[in-house]
């Protein structure tokens, strides 16, 4: 019963450590972009102090929104913290670990972008109706790519659950896997598309036409946006966690294994959030946007690394049977 | 899972992976680096094949796969394309996404095959083989999708790339064999290059549908 | 468990069959009041069958019943075990939320003497088809079946389209039973009996086997709406009725899909690997093509059909990879992959009759169901948005409605694939997979596209701006089905533990039972160390997250809410005309896919400056599916011969591809043959 107390305290200190860390990675993201580019940019804490102004300032809604559009914000935050508190972080196999497994974790992310583009569709405008068409187009991309590392990662751990899936590679013997590899590459490939960053689309950008994300919630202001802004921040934690926690599980404490070995698996977390934040930083000021069409032959290679993946992580298995 | 299969397995892949990025890329600098890329994978696959079964004549084979492939023959194509004036886009047969899903096709039946036929074969040797026809295929696959001639002939220098991967897998191909193919492949070149310069002139493009005006059968 | 035991559940549903077919004749024969009997008769035979079929399910009863009728030397064979109690459950639920919502249809629109009659003889043959334990009687209630539905297709046969798809539905009806009928040929064999039961005893040939599944995909595929056999379904069920095409699109399919579970798992005996091949390349191919065609799509009920396609290969696709595992010896995947099927059978019947009901309340309030003439309807019919919205869920397959259980056991099978002992289901298992992640991702981009369209955004015409609700019995009926869909989600192990003998008998071993996962509510797919989905957890963990959420922001932030114009970029513009419309919602999809597969093509017509005529732009796709079987074989002669005329004119290049598809078919048949 114990044991129990503990990982659920350990669950909730993981719902609350992805929140409070994810306005930061932005942050981050954004401070090493500027300073790329010759500016001094804003400081890391920014992302928290706009959070903060927007939830003082009035919301102003659209004269026909409906009830979805109000309530879309909240919905779309409760799907994504909880699919985020779900990943394996700093510990695995917490409390509610087991609750979804990798499949349903995609789904989970799912939900909350249907939603997202119902409520741009609410409004009736020109823009609104842009992000959610381009939205649905890139996720069906990148849904069949995802799946299919999932299944090269099921394939190499026998399993779906992520905690298993990272147990079982921080035991495994370190090989040279190019399945694994191309894994890594398609599964950040779809990150860079879900999380609407340079390439597929411009997380800096307002106001232009090959906007995507941002034009979904073009109409939202005041608490509403803060509450997007910060599900938005809390997705890109999420994927660099997955991807943390798939191909870079090193560090990660057990479950039951106590206080020091959770501070320990929570400082090497946060360093891999910061590393991934600056190499994203890095990546987005030395390539440019893609036109929205050329997006389908980007994630086309996605998917093209991942079924090879498979091929190879079957080759590997029949040749070494 | 011993260390000189995870190495060979990893060059090989890699090689497998440049063939799809040849496919990919639609930029016709961006092929002959890729190209570049893949042939020096193959050196340096060919030269663990060497180290690890200790059998130095593959280094010759490496050597040659190094200075012809890596070397010589993109930076020849390279001016070829400067002074044709051609750096622009390939034109494409078939649209990217098409032939990327033709090659993953092409790949798995290749594996499926190579596995089914040589089930008494060594492993390595398989894996091998598996990967080479793979390239083979995808080389293939490159030429007749590429509608610019010196993509056309990056396309067939790939599919040597598949072949010599092969014949170091399979432990078979005696030096003299090795050096007259690299040789020959430098001929083709050769020819090559004459027959693009010659399209070249006479049609200002080389687009090789342009060779079809010449034929007068055609309504 | 003896068949005295349950026989009284038999008579039951026997006893229904007769309610149903009783209303039929009043209602055909009296017409005028008699009519308004048909709906409450219908709820009242739905309940007494429904009551059966659960508990004969759950009592795992096993009744036969054989009356001198029917064919000389075989009789009448009617039996109801699992498999017939499980969609007699799934026929009856749909024929009951379909009656409710019928109730609604005579308080206000009046009724159809050519509607009410053949609404209840649908039902009645639908559960007759079900029962069936000969050749003879199942073959003659599924012509019943047809000919009950084609009759409600062509109830409005003014209009010339309803004409058009009744034609060709009958066409197809007809087709598919004379394929049934060489199907049991097959199975009775030259000692030709023709009972269930002596069909089972026989052990078919190979080349019997083949015949078999081939007439199974013509016969029972067709009436399911597998690709490229679909051709009727998006004419034929938005021709029909709404209350009806929800009972066509949602149920009667089932029944098709019943035929094939019966013939292929139950009659034909223990499986080889090579039969799922079929399954399983149709369905994901009628997966893909279904949404493809559902998400181009201009009408609300036509996209529903398109969709159903979808489901049906998702369906199939789930029988595809039982039959595999089975063959393969892997029973708990092939549990796995069998209680997908089942349980998208049962959850699709409820979202697909949600969602027929939902646009059938649409088309009364607004006279309309193009996506360009609606539009904002969520003011005007607030409760069927609301309902309506749990069905897009649902069929989007999103927690933690009930479509997203089907999917996900799916999905684990296909990630059990690799396990495969035939090295070509192994390769096929990632691309089936592949497939299906696509069609959920389609049908998400889909199903987004239709209730933005029609329930969100800005009215598209004057009717939609005026529409009404729908009224009281029209509303419960969709209630139902959502509390069905939200408990189908949140409850599987429920429905899951009432199909665990139909698993234990059709792929060997049933699932892990309740209470093996972590909690009650887990849902375990192979063993609990490999995959585990825990619904009630997800609902619970998502309504506190969000009430925290709302709490904290309402308690913290600024209060203030400003209702003012649209922002739009500093554009707002006042015509409705200038939103997203379903077209342009769908054209980054048609240039992704449409060009691959429907040949899709766009022609701007731009005038010069100074000319005042409109810019047009023209949209043109190929059906290659139509084309290919229904037009096609007539000019197919004259076009080869056309064809191997041109193999003396070609390119270089095209020479060389030929060398090249020539090496690769030598290498295809040297993968098959070795």
């Amino acid at each position: 019963m114990g044991n129990t107390l503990i990982l659920l305290v350990g669950q909730g200190i993981q719902m609350f450590l992805v929140i409070l860390v994810a306005p930061a990675v932005t942050g981050i993201v954004r401070r090493v972009k500027a300073r790329f580019m010759r500016r001094r940019g804003s400081p890391i804490a920014q992302p928290y102090r706009d959070l903060l102004k927007l939830l003082r300032k009035e919301a102003v809604v659209a004269g026909n929104a409906s009830w979805l559009f109000r309530a879309a914000p909240y919905a779309i935050l409760a799907f994504t913290w909880v699919a985020a508190a779900l990943v394996p972080t700093f510990a695995s196999g917490l409390m509610f670990n087991w609750a979804a497994d990798a499949v349903a974790l995609v789904a989970l992310l799912g939900a909350a972008r249907a939603i997202l583009a119902l409520a741009g569709m609410d409004v009736g405008t020109s823009f609104g109706g842009i992000g959610a068409s381009r939205e649905m187009m890139i996720a069906t991309l990148a849904e069949p790519a995802m799946l299919l590392v999932l299944l090269t990662m099921a394939l190499t751990a026998h399993t779906t659950r992520l905690p298993e899936i990272a147990d079982y590679f921080i035991g495994a013997p370190i090989t040279v896997r190019v399945s694994l590899a191309l894994a890594l590459a398609a599964l950040t490939m779809v990150a860079l598309a879900e999380n609407a960053r340079i390439p597929v689309d411009n997380p800096a950008t307002h106001l232009e036409l090959t906007m995507v994300h941002e034009a979904m919630v073009l109409e939202y202001s005041g608490r509403h946006l803060a509450v997007i802004e910060l599900a938005a921040q809390l997705k890109l934690v999420l994927y660099i966690s997955l991807i943390a926690s798939l191909f870079l599980p090193f560090g990660m404490a057990p479950a039951t294994a106590g206080v020091v070995a959770w501070i320990a698996g929570a400082a090497t977390y946060l360093a891999k959030l910061v590393f991934a934040a600056v190499l994203l930083g890095v990546w987005e000021v030395s390539i440019a946007k893609m036109r929205i069409f050329r997006v389908s032959e980007f994630l086309g290679g996605a998917f093209v690394f991942a079924f090879l993946a498979i091929l190879l992580a079957f080759l590997t298995g029949e040749v070494t049977r | 899972m011993n260390y000189a299969y995870n190495v060979s397995h990893l060059l090989a892949g890699l090689m497998l992976v440049a063939s799809f990025a040849l496919l990919y890329q639609d930029r016709i600098f961006a092929v002959l680096n890729t190209f570049a890329a893949q042939a020096m994978l193959l050196a340096m696959s060919v030269g663990w094949e060497g180290w690890s079964q200790g059998r130095p004549n593959l280094y010759i084979t490496a050597a040659i796969a190094l200075i012809l492939k890596g070397i010589v023959i993109p930076v020849a194509l390279h001016r070829m394309i400067v002074r044709l004036g051609i750096h622009r886009d390939v034109e494409q047969v078939l649209n990217v996404g098409k032939t990327l899903l033709i090659g993953l096709a092409l790949t798995a039946l290749s594996l499926l095959l190579v596995l089914k036929v040589t089930a008494a074969a060594q492993n390595f040797t398989r894996e091998g083989l598996a990967l080479a026809l793979a390239i083979i295929l995808l080389g293939l696959l490159m030429m007749i999708t590429r509608r610019n001639a010196v993509t056309q002939i990056v396309g067939f220098m790939s599919l040597e790339n598949g072949l010599i991967l092969a014949a170091t897998g399979a432990r078979g191909m005696p030096l003299v064999v090795e050096v007259s193919v690299a040789f020959s492949v430098l001929i083709a070149l050769f020819v090559f290059a004459v027959f693009v310069f010659r399209i070249r002139e006479r049609f200002d493009s080389v687009d090789i549908d342009a060779l079809e005006q010449v034929r007068g059968d055609r309504k | 468990m003896s068949p005295e035991m349950a026989t009284p559940l038999l008579a039951a549903i026997i006893g229904a069959i007769a309610i149903y077919g009783l209303a039929a004749l009043l209602a055909g024969a009296i017409g005028g009041r008699a009519l308004a009997l048909v709906y409450p008769t219908a709820i009242a035979g739905a309940a007494l069958a429904a009551g059966g079929d659960l508990a004969a399910l759950v009592g795992q009863s096993d009744a036969m019943l054989q009356l001198p009728m029917g064919l000389p030397a075989t009789g009448l064979h009617l039996r109801l075990d699992g498999l017939s109690a499980f969609f007699g459950l799934i026929v009856n639920v749909g024929v009951l939320a379909a009656a409710i919502y019928g109730l609604g249809l005579d308080r206000e629109h009046g009724l159809n003497p050519r509607v009410e009659p053949f609404f209840a003889l649908f039902a009645a043959a639908m559960n007759l088809v079900l029962i069936a334990a000969d050749a003879f009687s199942f073959l003659f209630s599924w012509e019943l079946m047809s000919l009950a539905s084609w009759a409600l297709v062509v109830a409005r046969h003014d209009d010339a389209d309803n004409r058009h798809a009744g034609h060709v539905y009958l066409v197809m009806a007809a087709m598919g039973t004379t394929a049934l009928l060489f199907v049991f040929g097959g199975l009775a064999g030259i000692a030709g009996n023709y009972s269930f039961a002596a069909m089972r005893e026989a052990h078919p040939s190979v080349t019997v086997v083949a015949l078999v599944l081939t007439g199974t995909i013509v016969g029972a595929g067709s009436k399911a709406g597998l690709v490229p056999l679909h051709a009727w379904l998006p004419l034929a069920h938005p021709a029909a009725p709404s209350h009806v095409s929800a009972l066509m699109s949602g149920v009667m399919t089932k029944v098709a899909i019943y035929g094939m579970i019966r013939i292929v798992f139950d009659l034909l005996g223990a499986p080889s690997w090579w039969w799922s091949l079929p399954f399983l390349l149709l369905g994901a191919a009628s997966a893909v093509m279904g949404l493809l065609y559902a998400v181009l799509d201009r009408d609300l009920k036509r996209m529903l059909a398109y969709s159903t396609v979808e489901n049906v290969g998702i369906i199939s696709v789930g029988l595809g990879l039982a039959l595999a595992f089975k063959s393969s010896g892997l029973d708990a995947a092939a549990a796995v992959a069998t209680s997908a099927a089942l349980l998208h059978s049962l959850n699709h019947s409820w979202f697909k009759s949600l969602l027929f009901l939902g646009a059938g309340a649409v088309l009364h309030g607004t006279g309309r169901r193009d996506f360009d003439g609606l539009g904002g309807l969520i003011h005007r019919l607030p409760v069927t948005a609301a309902l309506w919205l749990v069905g897009v869920m649902s069929i989007a397959a999103l927690p933690p409605f009930n479509g997203f259980v089907s999917e996900w056991l799916l999905f684990q099978a296909v990630l059990a694939g690799p396990q495969f002992p035939y090295p070509i289901l192994r390769f096929l298992s990632p691309a089936v997979g592949a497939m299906l992640a696509l069609a959920a991702a389609l049908a998400a981009a889909c199903f987004v596209r239709a209730y933005g369209t029609v329930f969100l955004g800005r009215p598209r015409s004057p009717a939609a701006a005026v529409a009404r609700e729908a009224n009281r019995p029209q509303l419960a009926a969709m209630g139902l089905l959502a509390v069905l869909c939200l408990f189908g989600g949140l409850f599987s192990v429920f429905t899951i533990a009432l199909i665990q003998p139909l698993l234990v008998q059709y792929a060997g071993m049933p699932m892990a039972s309740a209470g093996a996962g972590p909690t009650f509510f887990s849902l375990v797919a192979i063993s609990a160390a490999r995959s585990t989905y825990d619904a009630p957890i997800i609902a619970l963990f998502l309504i506190v997250s969000g009430t925290v959420t709302t709490m904290a922001v309402h308690r913290l932030a600024a209060r203030r809410t400003r209702r003012s114009a649209a922002w739009d970029c500093g554009f707002p513009d006042a015509s409705p005309a200038t939103q997203y419309t379903a077209s342009s919602f769908a054209q980054p999809l048609r240039r992704v896919y449409g060009t691959a597969m429907f040949g899709s093509s766009e022609r701007v017509d731009m005038p010069e400056p100074g000319d005042l005529r409109p810019a047009r732009l023209d949209v043109r796709f190929v059906d290659y599916v139509w084309q290919g079987l229904h037009a096609a074989p007539a000019g197919m002669v004259l076009s080869l011969s056309e064809w191997l005329n041109r193999l003396q004119f070609l390119s270089i290049r095209r020479y060389l591809m030929l060398m090249f598809s020539a090496l690769i078919v030598l290498l295809l048949i040297a993968a098959v043959w070795f």
